[in-house]
């Protein structure tokens, strides 16, 4: 295709490059992504009081996490095209599956316990939904037909429903907007854009009903935090004045009164960038957002290249949901978005999301690289 | 892709990249946005946010400073703090608090009235604060809360320094308590030289003494985490002790002096007439402080108002009593002064007065009459005729001028607060009150009836004027204010009222002289005490009314009942050459001065100018009695 760039490479490079695509990983968005997987090594033992256990223990899901963006960026687009109903199908399984023990067991519901591990349907759904409405669109003409975007809605609406159900209202916004990203980058008539915003702004008291009170209560505090600081406003207050008082050079590494003297909430896994603010200062916070930025732009960057319709609707989704969960977390840290249980990406200690934003990102190498080696 | 439909392959690159362009844009701009809010944070509003970080992490914790100790003239140490052991909730970092007290009821013994107290503090104090729910814990539990306390959120073990009065009831009437600051005080006192104290001076020097006893509290910064734990102490500026009180009062005379009373009720003030250092201060009955630090429960307090002893009232600057012929010490002198006057001229005391036109008999004491009496023998024998006559010589109104010098109808100015003034009547007084000054109470002036009252510390006073050539001294309890931590004593300045006006200084010695025959003479009516006195005492007897006997009848002790009977009362001072000390003693309901009070001064007067000791010293009251 139009793809002249690799031409200002002298000869070695271009055999270097030869052999990062033979490995089909993209080159600066791993190295992006090892800097922040090493960031968040210190960071993670800064915020968890140098517990050397949870460092470890974040080492070990890094390294799933590596190893799962490997062997999905060995699976040919074409392949993931094929499976995205399947997955799609299973994904929405195992929801019910949650759903139902929930009900049985009359309590809310996230986790699947298969005999030995863990596990959260949801967040299949972050990459099931992108690949099930991607595969959908593709097979047709773009921009779609009306008909055809309301039945796409309807697909990516029922899983957002039942996370909601569960209630993570996070995972649910993540997965909302993941397809909410591919119908836009399908082509979706700014009409139909415009009516919807119309029909969100119309719903939104209904929705405000809809919601818990500590939902509501999250979304009153980014209005106006000071109104009960010792309640509500007493987390981003908290995550205001970690990040503040951090000022240009930061306190340095393991000096964090905010973090160790508990005044921060989750201060190793939501709120871990409000450590990594205070310790490093806005030199560190610059950098660490240049960092998701290069991986957000190399994303968009591989969208832009990817050949067919499927791998670009799905490498721009997964590219802006990435970018959608870093700049969600941020804002909730420094106090401009709601606080809503979304951690940073591969700096947050814990959780299951580090393997299915590993997996997104083995993903766009894939369609990266695979592009490459068949032309 | 086998299923694809015709597509316009170009026409969908165009619009899927321009997509992805605004995409780009709105990436762009909030990824702006978001390091805009970056360096506002850390940039502009770093200041800010670095004060409130700081404050966040550093608390100031008041540390109260230990209260000045009193101290009697020999070392004797009247009031002290010692440490006791507190347990102490922090309301709002307990989660479930009836889980917490049944918790903490197996580490330490809780009564009914402990979590009674507990609960009306927790409804009224702020959450924030720490409540006492326990004090005066033993080691033993000390030790078990100890271990136990991690186990526990919001829990504090604190050794906190509480006011103990080991002579219990001794002097409790000068020397006050301290009890906790209540609200009234709490408007009045400056909160920040109080923070972390919870205890003020109520009464007495504890009262009048606040400000050098207080100390200055000191603070400590400790940093702690989001769940109010102290975790290490950052700065600590030390709190600064009270001053210690020195105080004139010599706690054994004091003991005697109470022990003298016994059960009677009345007072006993003994001065040194040279510099107004108060020796003793007794007022009967007595009560025990050490209750009402703690807060006295509502029961023994009903008890100690019911009283019809009355102890909680000072009757040493609040008991205010007739003179009756004590004031012949005083008006003796009067008629010496007396322009017109002649004291050696003898009249005749047939035992009743009457004053034309009036009908009204005053009786003397002795119902046959004294006979020929001249000032002299008036004096010593205290015959009320002679000094009837007298009053009605000087008028209302030259008593009152005579007897203000001596500190009647005013404070002594003694460093206790809210002493009484007495009250000396005049006709002014009764004009401004629309009445008419009727001659038969300027009669009665004259052996100290009437409208006039005293305290006993103005008998006191005003009998240490007679004994130090008529200039009287500011009557003092606190001899010296000692510094904690130097030792640097500053000792109060005495302080002197201008001087009795006499016209000639001679009159003093003459007067002295009657009082002393009135106690060493066989007529004299402190005989009682003077006949086997190895040293000189000058002294005036006082019988005052309480109830007064209606005309054409005579007063007798046996049948009147107890409460009715007269106020014994003595004033006196000794070596009468060379005086070292003033006592006045009020019996109340006592019956004769003679037999009732001027006993008890001699006994003062042994102890003071000869060093014997006729009382079983104060004993100390343990700690223990301070635990309930």
């Amino acid at each position: 295709m139009n793809d002249n760039k690799t031409s200002v490479f002298n000869n070695d490079q271009r055999a270097i490059d030869m052999n990062w695509e033979r490995m089909h990983l993209d080159k600066s968005m791993f190295f992006a992504l090892v800097s922040l997987a090493m960031i968040s090594l210190f960071v993670v033992y800064s915020a968890s009081a140098a517990d050397l256990d949870a460092t470890l223990n974040h080492l070990m899901r890094l390294m799933i996490g590596f190893t799962v963006l490997f062997v999905v960026a060995q699976i040919r687009p074409e392949n993931l095209e094929r499976w995205s109903p399947y997955i799609f199908i299973g994904g929405m399984i195992l929801l019910i599956a949650v759903l139902a023990i929930g009900v049985i067991g009359k309590g809310a519901q996230r986790w699947l316990y298969l005999g030995f591990i863990k596990f959260q349907p949801a967040e299949i759904m972050k990459l099931a939904v992108p690949m099930m409405l991607s595969w959908y669109l593709a097979r047709n003409i773009l921009p779609p037909t009306l008909l055809r975007l309301v039945t796409a809605f309807i697909m990516m609406a029922i899983p957002t429903y039942m996370i909601i159900k569960q209630p993570d209202l996070g995972t649910a916004l993540l997965v909302f907007s993941a397809g909410i990203f591919v119908l836009f980058l399908a082509g979706m008539r700014w009409r139909i854009i415009i009516l919807l915003l119309v029909g969100v702004a119309v719903a939104a008291p209904f929705a405000w009903n809809y919601l818990h009170d500590y939902q509501r209560q999250r979304v009153l505090t980014l209005i106006n935090p000071e109104a009960d600081p010792l309640g509500s406003g007493y987390h981003t207050i908290q995550s205001m004045i970690a990040v503040g008082s951090g000022g240009v050079y930061g306190k340095g590494w393991l000096n964090s009164s905010q973090a160790h003297l508990d005044y921060l909430p989750e201060s190793s896994t939501d709120f871990i960038f409000a450590v990594f603010a205070e310790e490093f200062g806005l030199i560190g916070s610059l950098l660490l957002v240049v960092i998701y930025a290069i991986i957000v732009t190399r994303g968009i960057l591989i969208a832009y290249l990817a050949k067919d319709t499927y791998t670009r609707l799905l490498a721009g989704s997964l590219s802006l949901t990435f970018f959608f969960y870093f700049f969600v977390n941020m804002g909730m840290v420094t106090g401009i978005l709601p606080i809503v249980g979304i951690p940073l990406p591969i700096m947050s200690y814990g959780g299951s999301s580090i393997v299915t934003v590993m997996a997104g990102l083995g993903i766009l190498m894939s369609i990266q690289t695979h592009r490459k080696i068949t032309e | 892709m086998l299923n694809i439909p015709i597509k316009d392959h170009f026409r969908e690159t165009r619009l899927f990249n321009a997509r992805l362009s605004i995409i780009g844009i709105v990436v762009i701009t909030l990824i702006l946005a978001l390091l805009a809010r970056l360096v506002y944070l850390q940039v502009f509003a770093h200041r800010h946010y670095e004060t409130l970080s700081q404050a966040n992490r550093v608390k100031p914790v008041p540390i109260q400073p230990p209260r000045g100790m009193i101290f009697d003239r020999n070392g004797v140490i009247l009031a002290q703090n010692y440490p006791v052991y507190t347990l102490e909730i922090i309301p709002e970092q307990v989660d479930d608090m009836n889980a917490l007290l049944e918790e903490l009821g197996r580490v330490v013994n809780l009564n009914e009235a402990d979590l009674k107290n507990f609960r009306k503090l927790l409804r009224e104090r702020p959450q924030f604060e720490n409540i006492v729910l326990r004090s005066h814990l033993t080691e033993e539990e000390a030790a078990r809360l100890a271990v136990k306390r991690p186990y526990f959120n919001g829990v504090e073990l604190e050794a906190r320094l509480r006011r103990h009065y080991p002579l219990a009831g001794l002097g409790v009437h000068f020397l006050g308590y301290v009890g906790r600051i209540n609200e009234q005080e709490l408007e009045k006192i400056d909160k920040t030289s109080y923070r972390g104290v919870d205890y003020i001076g109520k009464l007495g020097i504890e009262a009048s003494y606040e400000k050098q006893l207080l100390g200055q509290v000191g603070v400590e910064k400790v940093e702690t985490n989001a769940h109010g734990r102290s975790l290490r102490i950052l700065e600590r500026i030390s709190p600064v002790a009270g001053k210690n009180l020195i105080l004139n009062i010599d706690a054994k005379l004091q003991a005697l002096a109470e022990q003298a009373l016994g059960k009677r009720r009345g007072a006993v003030i003994a001065l040194n007439p040279a510099t107004g250092a108060v020796l003793a201060f007794a007022s009967t009955p007595v009560y025990d402080p050490n209750p009402f630090i703690k807060g006295i429960d509502p029961d023994s307090y009903q008890t100690l108002t019911n009283d019809p002893d009355k102890p909680l009232i000072n009757r040493g600057i609040n008991g205010q009593y007739a003179p009756g012929s004590t004031i012949k010490a005083f008006l003796g002198l009067a008629a010496l002064e007396l322009d017109g006057f002649e004291p050696d001229a003898p009249i005749v005391c047939p035992g009743w007065f009457t004053l034309p036109p009036n009908s009204h008999v005053f009786r003397d004491w002795k119902k046959a009459g004294h006979g020929a009496v001249n000032l002299h023998d008036a004096v010593v024998q205290s015959c009320d005729v002679y000094f009837y006559k007298l009053a009605v010589a000087m008028d209302i109104d030259g008593i009152k001028r005579f007897l203000a010098p001596f500190g009647f109808g005013s404070k002594t100015g003694v460093d206790l607060m809210n002493e009484n003034e007495g009250f000396l009547p005049s006709r002014e007084w009764r004009a401004a009150r629309g009445e008419k000054w009727y001659p038969g109470e300027t009669v009665v002036s004259g052996i100290g009836q009437g409208p006039i009252l005293a305290t006993p510390l103005q008998l006191a006073s005003a009998t240490s004027a007679l004994a130090n050539q008529g200039i009287r001294m500011k009557p003092q309890l606190v001899h010296a204010i000692v510094d904690a931590k130097t030792q640097a004593v500053r000792e109060i300045a005495t302080e002197a009222f201008t001087p009795i006006p006499l016209k000639d200084k001679r009159h003093l010695a003459t007067q002295i002289q009657n009082l002393t025959d009135a106690v060493h003479t066989n007529k004299g009516t402190a005989y009682g005490i003077g006949h086997n006195a190895l040293y000189k005492i000058a002294g005036k007897t006082g019988t005052a009314q309480v109830k007064s006997v209606p005309q054409g009848q005579t007063y007798s002790e046996k049948t009147t009942p107890e409460r009715l009977r007269d106020h014994a009362l003595f004033v006196s001072f000794a070596p009468a050459d060379e005086p070292k000390v003033a006592v006045a003693v009020v019996v109340e309901n006592g019956g004769h001065g003679s037999s009732a009070a001027a006993p008890i001064a001699r006994k003062i007067m042994d102890y003071v100018v000869l060093g014997k000791i006729t009382a079983t010293p104060p004993v100390a009251a343990p700690l223990q009695e301070n635990i309930e």
